[in-house]
């Protein structure tokens, strides 16, 4: 019994389930306030962030020469919260556009982080090591301490996102009523900012720089599908970084040579993939069928409604026609056929003879409402 | 200066320019995060293609990592287009997919190879000089200058074949689109285009640097002019400018090439961001200024034409009541009447304020306005 197992091992298994339990904290953590990220239409400042907190990294080890996680995730946090507010003012001063602004803090950032860190690996005292694992981050590395640092932070980002539900939801939806209400949007706007910092740096040990933008987007993106409610989405959204997390996790230590951030990724990306596919109302499938139903009303309808034309030139509105005659007025005629079987299955049409049909009084009455409604 | 050192710099000088002139028309097409996308989703292009070739320089490899850039852009437009995700969102679910795959099959499959995901991001300019290419038996330099250069002919070939398209399909899609210029067919083109350099220039700066590269010198370029031919020329000479003095910062601090590249291609932006003539922000500070005491001079022409020849003038015109009526500090009002005096606007008769008649002429345009 392999689940059984697995099951034992989550429990017993002292690294995989610290691991586990880190990469599961941080799937809540940045899925809950990725969906804030996604709704605003700011799912790529969660990359411009994660990388510019490299420098910060770097700096809060020249500055401290400790590596205390503690102390590195807030030289992150500061870095990449400076990055954050350079992009917006270069939006809000200057002519240049978002997507430009990103990508400039995002790699200009980030090539001043990797100067520092080649800076500090040929200084005489260089014990960096482990400075590194920020690049593709290092789930297998997780310590118990390590998880406790990511679950207090994590709970504190949480615990603001809670308290300002309601701010936040205005600023996401109608910032503009929410000014106009008294609310001071800007602050609120730096604090979610604030919290969505936060939620980066506590991931970048685990998944490291390039991937924690996946964390942010993904899981949001495909809570997104499933519901239109703001709490529901949060909570799907934490809840779907959850199980990517733990899936990743179990996977790579079930596998040889699996690194734990990019299976964690793909498990995500899964989840994307099936919510896009699968979810009721707005997901493809679900989509593919309402539209199939609603062409194939159309077509009814257009049939019923040829040959109540064609029987209005007769006295009598019974008078039969061909199915020929239905064809040429159709721009599909095979459907001609199938349509009228539907039709008469309800009652509204019937045949008269082998080729030949005509509208019933029913089908008269239908035909006469479908004329009004195109009135 | 060693002859190592001098090729350093000229293939800095190579990368940079080819990457600048494709990120023109990303930073235009508003489509500037696509160069990270497709810098990140190549990696699995590049190792299936070096599974297959077991060579790291073979040219296969860069026509795999081309085929997966625009592979990637087709993806994000596959996302985007089912209108469940918004383009943003697309990119940032494709890429770290991407990427993913590529690290999990260096990770299982690639162990004993030079292929490192290291190299990868990063990449290590000094390396660069050591790969050597040979004509003939003869060395005539290191692989990635020969390379570059001819990504960068290319580059500026098909800016200078298509410019007219480029330039149409980038301010005006709809009305390309209606003359028959094939906007999309620009627009994949453009992302080959963009895929090629960055796989080209993966080996010298790495991924993620290629962004700075690609993105900064255009974003400069683009304060400082507003014509397409002046910002092309421009972004090259701010992405040369960039990688030559990234080469010297990087001697100085015994760092990472790449990242000193990327940094002084930030700095030229931070100057132009402060400085730059009209799109600077010290520059809009300062029309935002001068905008306000011109509009406080008008306010006050028209107060004082307003009022003029009626009972009330006495009292409206004096200077001590403008900071009640026009809601105006006693020093700011003072301020304005003294600049407005010194335009010949009005008269200052010990407090007592009389339009000129250019001030009437100025107060009767600003009320026709």
């Amino acid at each position: 019994m392999p689940f059984l197992e697995l099951g034992r091992d989550l429990f017993y298994d002292y690294t995989l389930r610290t691991v586990a339990m880190g990469s599961a904290v941080l799937g809540v953590v940045s899925g809950a306030l990725g969906a804030y990220a996604v709704l605003r239409k700011q799912s790529l400042l969660g990359d411009a962030i994660s990388h510019a907190a490299l420098p910060g990294i770097a700096l809060a080890f020249l500055l401290t020469q400790s590596k205390a996680p503690l102390v590195l995730v807030f030289g992150a946090a500061i870095a990449g919260w400076i990055g954050t507010l350079l992009v917006i003012s270069i939006v809000n001063q200057t002519r240049i556009k978002e997507d430009t602004a990103l990508g400039l803090v995002l790699s200009v950032f980030f090539g001043t982080g990797l100067v520092l860190l080649t800076f500090i690996q040929k200084m005489p005292t260089a014990k960096q090591s482990g400075l590194d694992t920020f690049l593709f981050g290092q789930a297998a590395a997780l310590m118990e301490h390590d998880v406790i640092t990511m679950v207090t932070l994590g709970g504190i980002s949480l615990f603001v996102m809670q308290l300002f539900w309601k701010e936040f939801k205005l600023l996401c939806f109608d910032s503009n009523f929410g000014a106009s209400l008294g609310f001071p949007m800007r602050i609120l706007d730096v604090l979610l900012i604030t919290l969505l910092v936060a939620a980066i740096v506590i991931g970048l040990q685990t998944v490291g720089v390039v991937l924690m933008s996946a964390m942010i987007v993904a899981p949001a993106a495909a809570a997104r599908q499933w519901t239109d409610r703001l709490g529901a989405m949060v909570a799907l959204s934490a809840t779907f970084g959850a199980i990517a997390g733990v899936c990743g996790a179990v996977i790579s230590s079930s596998m040889a040579r699996m690194p734990t951030g990019p299976t964690i990724v793909l498990c995500i990306s899964a989840i994307v993939v099936a919510s896009i596919t699968i979810a009721p109302n707005r997901g493809l499938v679900w989509n593919w069928i309402r539209n199939q139903r609603e062409r194939r009303k159309l077509q009814i309808e257009v049939v019923l409604n040829n040959l109540y034309a064609l029987a209005s030139q007769h006295a009598d509105l019974r008078h039969s026609h061909s199915i020929a005659a239905l064809g040429t007025m159709s721009a599909n005629r095979s459907n001609v056929r199938n349509s009228l079987k539907e039709l008469s299955s309800r009652g509204w049409v019937e045949r008269v003879s082998s080729d030949e049909w005509a509208l019933t009084p029913e089908g008269i009455v239908q035909a006469q409402q479908i004329a009004d409604r195109g009135r | 200066m060693s002859l190592e050192g001098l090729q350093i710099q000229l293939i800095a000088a190579v990368v940079a320019a080819a990457c600048a002139l494709p990120g023109v028309f990303l930073v235009l097409r508003r489509m500037a995060m696509m160069s990270d996308a497709i810098s990140h989703a190549i990696l699995p292009g590049i190792v299936l293609a070096f599974f297959i070739t077991k060579n790291l320089s073979s040219p296969i490899l860069i026509i795999a990592a081309a085929a997966t850039g625009v592979l990637t852009v087709s993806l994000v437009e596959l996302l985007n287009r089912t209108r469940l995700v918004n383009v943003d969102a697309a990119i940032g679910i494709t890429f770290p997919a991407l990427f993913s795959i590529g690290v999990i099959l260096i990770a299982r499959y690639a162990e004993n190879v030079h292929l490192d995901t290291d190299a990868v991001l990063l990449g290590e300019l000094a390396f660069a000089a050591f790969h050597r290419v040979a004509l003939f038996g003869l060395d005539i330099g290191p692989r990635a200058f020969w390379a570059m250069a001819a990504i960068l002919i290319i580059n500026i070939a098909f800016i200078k074949f298509f410019y007219k398209e480029l330039k149409l399909a980038t301010f005006d899609a709809g009305l390309a689109a209606t003359l028959g210029f094939f906007p999309g067919l620009i627009h994949y083109g453009l992302m080959t285009l963009v895929s090629i350099t960055i796989v080209g220039a993966f080996d010298a700066v790495g991924s993620i640097l290629v962004v700075a590269l690609m993105i900064a010198p255009p974003a400069t370029a683009y304060l400082l002019t507003d014509r397409l031919s002046r910002m092309i020329w421009l972004s090259g000479a701010f992405g040369i400018a960039s990688g030559i003095s990234g080469y010297w910062l990087a001697h100085c601090l015994d760092a990472s090439i790449a990242g000193s590249m990327a940094m002084m291609a930030g700095v030229f932006f931070s100057f132009a961001f402060l400085f730059a003539p009209r799109h600077g922000i010290v520059a809009i500070a300062r029309r935002r200024v001068s905008q306000r005491w011109e509009f406080a001079q008008t306010m006050l022409a028209i107060h004082l034409f307003s009022h003029e020849g009626l009972p009330e003038a006495e009292r409206e015109s004096h200077v001590y009541h403008l900071s009640s009526h026009l809601h105006w500090e006693p020093d700011f009002a003072r301020q304005v009447v003294r600049n407005a005096e010194r335009r010949g606007f009005i008269r200052n008769h010990g407090g007592r304020l009389d339009l000129t008649d250019e001030g009437r002429e100025m107060a009767q345009l600003a009320l026709v306005e």
